[in-house]
């Protein structure tokens, strides 16, 4: 089981220039709400910047997290 | 994944334009998320085909491997993986989903 502060460290970790809020949907741990503003994003299309997130969450999408919804913003688009 | 669940998955996207991946029906939609997107296209007024991954674990699983994108639901249009619910969702907002579809001639 993974909870906000779990899932925010691991965000941090790979997006440390990066403003992360990290919101648990349900109060069950496994649908979160993440919402990730770094400047890794510049010039780099929705779908991949979503890869590069769940990337960064490792095996945490095949099991303990059911549904993420990412808002993943450049510093300038937020 | 085996290359028949692969060889199934690239049929359904190839043989239908817009292909939508979901837990569920379009009738009876199991999961917000899927439903969330199911309303959009309704609302795009676009014919679109689903298929229901929960009554099949092997394209449950192999869809996932195919887009390499770990969560359902997962829309294709002409081919093409556009994302999830809250990218579908941010598109058909924004518009980008109505240019996608008028490129493929479906609106």
């Amino acid at each position: 089981m993974l909870d906000v502060s779990a899932v925010e460290a691991m965000l941090k970790a790979a997006f440390p220039d990066g403003t992360i809020t990290v919101r648990d949907l349900t109060g069950t741990s496994d649908h979160f709400e993440a919402s990730v503003v770094s400047a890794r994003f510049e010039g780099i299309s929705r779908v991949e910047r979503h890869r590069m997130v769940y990337a960064s969450l490792g095996n945490a999408m095949s099991g303990p997290i059911h549904a993420l919804a990412l808002k993943t913003l450049t510093p300038s688009e937020a | 994944m085996s290359d028949d669940t692969q060889a199934r998955i690239k049929q359904l996207i190839d043989d239908n334009k817009v292909m939508l991946f979901m837990k569920g029906t379009k009738s009876f939609p199991q999961c917000g998320f899927s439903n969330a997107v199911v309303q959009v296209l309704k609302r795009e007024g676009v014919a679109f085909e689903t298929f229901n991954i929960l009554a099949d674990p092997a394209v449950r699983e192999g869809i996932k491997v195919f887009s390499n994108w770990p969560t359902l639901p997962q829309l294709y249009v002409n081919g093409k993986f556009i994302g999830g619910c809250d990218i579908t969702v941010e598109m058909h907002e924004s518009g980008e989903l109505r240019k996608e579809l008028a490129a493929a001639g479906l609106v």
